[in-house]
């Protein structure tokens, strides 16, 4: 791939490296996600699944992919990377592979793996400088169960462990982990964020990685309708609210030096962004709940502040 | 190369070593440690052309582990006891992949109370997964176990994970007399690996390790390990002949002790059948008919090897260095349910001892005999009972009270 840089989105590959007809929900915004991430990668690839939901995308004997896939289990999918990439690696050097044959490792992992579980894994690989691609759809919280809170979930949403009541109205009383700062303090070569509702963006990012040997990150905000509760074909405008409220920031940090890749001009206000989800509805009703809206949108403003990029 | 005086666990690192495996992701706890220690010694000095890594955890190394060998990697990874367990869920995994990892346990008692004696219970836990087992007796055997390990795993009509088993301490750390083979002979017995089925590369995309929706899949792939465990055998004892054609040493799915005209049986495993076996030599001396058995396989289960063995015998006793908590001892169990429909099957005694690396004594050994006998002259068979001696039991007494415990 040459590494001149995207301009608009007709200039995305026309190739498609996945295939229409998967198990997941009509507006999964993870395989809106995955299908892009594809493009970038090619199909000299083997993904290294954690369960969750795109574990169900290979179902035996089908599979929608033109290449391979390992699924390994919660915990675990970054070990599982390191021994295919190590293996790939020692056969090439023995001569016992053709180069040619070589593969680029990819995890493909929820957050409840990749934010909790596979925390410590994770944590290894990039220690160990593992040259691999890792991908988190982040739908803020364990879909495939039936969407309980992780540590992905925001701060005053609804999950299947979080019920908003009476004792706890507000929903989840914690906040989302920073992902991005765990793995940042690691200093790997390359981070992003990304969103589906920002292809280009996404496409460059993957370009950019592909020049660093080591581990090569991405966490992509990703609407789950059946979770956040909203219809499946507004899926790309919750992932581009999110981006345009300032609640998912797009960016990349090179050697631990982090550069926002896109800044709103203006900044919506959440409550655009979180009065479309049924995992917020609480918030405003019966009753609004006001101290739980103002510090949401505190949180972005303070975010946003201390990096200097708000207008 | 001739002999040397080696540990269980530098002679699995010799089997490692001969089996020019490529790839070791590894992870220390003891008494394993040394296996892992020794192995990177080498591959730092360059007597061994193989990478090594130290994972994050048990369960990652597994993990490591197995999804090299998916890649067509020889592989050796090794734990024991909270390591296995800790990585007991991809002990499954790595099983359903069908690879062939070769994989060292050295048996430890778990936790609680915190040990570092030997005892089963790690190893067994385990016993259901779709690894073979392979319990060794003596350092010499976990050398050439480790060997025809691989040749058994790799053998596409197995294509599953082996575990070979040693008991911590009373085998990890005692030195024997070791023949350490000649590395082209070795190669003579195990060639380069060179994976056929499935494995990563790009000019051939597979998928692995997928999900499956409903019990039929479900129950195709798990029968198909099943019966792949069960060819095991009938092949081990291939392996076993082309291992003694080129090493000159035997070695069957079980291992027989003066059995031929014995009436009393002792079951023991692993290197405390040593201990039997000297006891079975004491109570020959005593004009005691007594003989010991010692599946080298727990899994598969050698059952008609067994049945054969115990036909026409007087009685069993079935040591189990393991406490099923709740139940007994594990492999009486399994005894129990080899034997069941036998019309002619011996009393089944079971005793449990050596648990946390017990000593079991000539005494109770003796015991044993005792009830053996009395059994088969009564017809009565007593409940399981644990060997805990008197001496045993005032020594802990007494330390309670130094310790100010009534
Ligand atoms: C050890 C273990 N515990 C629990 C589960 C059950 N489980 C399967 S998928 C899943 C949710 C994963 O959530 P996430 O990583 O966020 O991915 P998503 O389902 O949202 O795609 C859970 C908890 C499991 N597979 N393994
Ligand atoms: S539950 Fe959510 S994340 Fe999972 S497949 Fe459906 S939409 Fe995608």
């Amino acid at each position: 791939m040459d590494t001149s840089t995207i301009r608009s989105i007709k200039e995305l590959p026309p190739e498609e490296n996945m295939l229409p007809g998967t198990a997941a929900c009509a507006g999964c915004g993870g395989l809106l996600t995955l299908r892009y991430c594809l493009k970038a990668l090619g199909d000299k690839i083997v993904i290294v699944n954690a369960a969750g939901c795109f574990t169900l995308l290979t179902i035996y004997p089908f599979s929608p992919f033109r290449n391979s896939w390992l699924y390994t289990a919660m915990a675990c999918a970054p070990a599982g990377a390191q021994g295919v990439r190590d293996a790939l690696d020692i056969l090439i050097k023995k001569g016992k592979l053709d180069p040619e044959e070589n593969l680029k490792v990819v995890v493909l992992s929820g957050d409840g793996s990749a934010y909790d579980m596979a925390l410590s894994s994770t944590s290894g690989a990039i220690y160990r400088n593992l040259d691999f691609y890792y991908i988190c759809y982040d739908n803020e919280a364990y879909g495939n169960t039936g969407f309980q809170h992780s540590g992905a979930s925001p701060f005053g949403s609804r999950t299947g462990t979080t019920p908003p009541g009476k004792e706890v109205p507000v929903g989840s009383q914690l906040q989302k982990k920073n992902l991005f700062d765990i793995w940042n303090s690691h200093k790997p070569p390359y981070i992003a964020t990304v969103s589906p509702a920002y292809p280009v963006d996404l496409m460059n990012k993957f370009k950019k990685a592909e020049q660093f040997k080591g581990p090569k990150l991405f966490i992509s905000h990703i609407p789950c309708p059946p979770g956040w509760g909203f219809d499946p074909s507004r899926s790309v405008r919750l992932a581009k609210l999110s981006v345009e409220t300032g609640l998912w920031p797009l960016k990349e940090s090179v050697h631990g030096e982090v550069e926002h890749t896109y800044v709103p001009k203006k900044f919506k206000p959440v409550e655009e962004y979180l009065k479309e989800q049924e995992r917020f509805s609480h918030l405003f009703k019966p009753v609004r709940q006001e101290d739980a809206l103002k510090s949401i949108q505190e949180m972005v403003d303070e975010y946003w502040k201390k990096h200097e990029l708000l207008p | 190369m001739g002999k040397e005086m080696l540990t269980g666990n530098s002679a699995a690192a010799w089997g490692v070593r001969l089996a020019e495996v490529d790839y070791i992701p590894a992870y220390p706890i003891t008494p394993q440690t040394e296996i892992i220690e020794t192995i990177a010694k080498w591959i730092s000095d360059g007597s061994m052309d193989a990478s090594f890594v130290t994972m994050d955890s048990e369960h990652s190394m597994i993990t490591a582990a197995g999804a090299a060998s998916a890649t067509g990697a020889r592989t050796f990874t090794t734990t024991s006891s909270q390591g296995l367990l800790y990585g007991f869920e991809m002990i499954y995994t790595v099983a359903g992949w069908r690879v062939p990892l070769v994989m060292v346990n050295v048996s430890r008692g778990l936790s609680s109370p915190i040990t570092l004696g030997p005892d089963h219970n790690d190893i067994l836990a385990v016993r259901d997964s779709g690894f073979l087992q392979i319990h060794c007796e003596t350092c010499q055997e976990v050398l050439d176990s480790v060997l025809m390990a691989y040749r058994l795993a790799e053998d596409e009509r197995v294509l599953l994970p082996v575990m070979v088993n040693m008991d911590g301490f009373y085998l990890s750390f005692t030195r024997e007399a070791v023949e350490i083979p000649d590395v082209e002979k070795v190669r003579s017995f195990l060639p380069e690996y060179r994976p056929e089925h499935a494995f990563f590369k790009a000019a051939r995309p597979m998928a692995q390790g997928v999900a499956v929706l409903g019990g039929d899949y479900y129950s195709y792939f798990k029968y198909q390990m099943h019966l792949a465990s069960q060819n095991a055998l009938e092949i081990y004892k291939e392996v076993c002949d082309d291992f003694e054609r080129i090493f000159g040493r035997k070695y069957e799915v079980i291992d027989e002790y003066m059995m031929e005209d014995a009436e009393y049986i002792l079951v023991m495993t692993n290197s405390f059948s040593t201990l039997g076996k000297a006891a079975v030599k004491r109570a020959r001396e005593d004009g005691v008919k007594a003989g010991l058995l010692r599946p080298r396989f727990l899994r598969p289960f050698p059952e008609s090897e067994i049945k054969n063995a115990l036909k026409g015998k007087k009685a069993v006793a079935v040591i189990d260095q393991n406490i099923s908590v709740g139940k007994g001892g594990i492999i009486y169990s399994e005894m129990a349910g080899c034997l069941y429909n036998e019309i002619d099957r011996p009393l089944l005694l079971s005793f449990i001892g050596g648990l946390g690396g017990k000593n079991i004594s000539q005494k109770e050994f003796e015991f044993i005999f005792e009830k053996m006998i009395s059994a088969s002259d009564t017809g009565i068979v007593e409940p399981p009972s644990l060997l805990y001696t008197e001496s045993e039991l005032e020594g802990i007494t007494k330390l309670k009270e130094i310790a100010g415990k009534e």
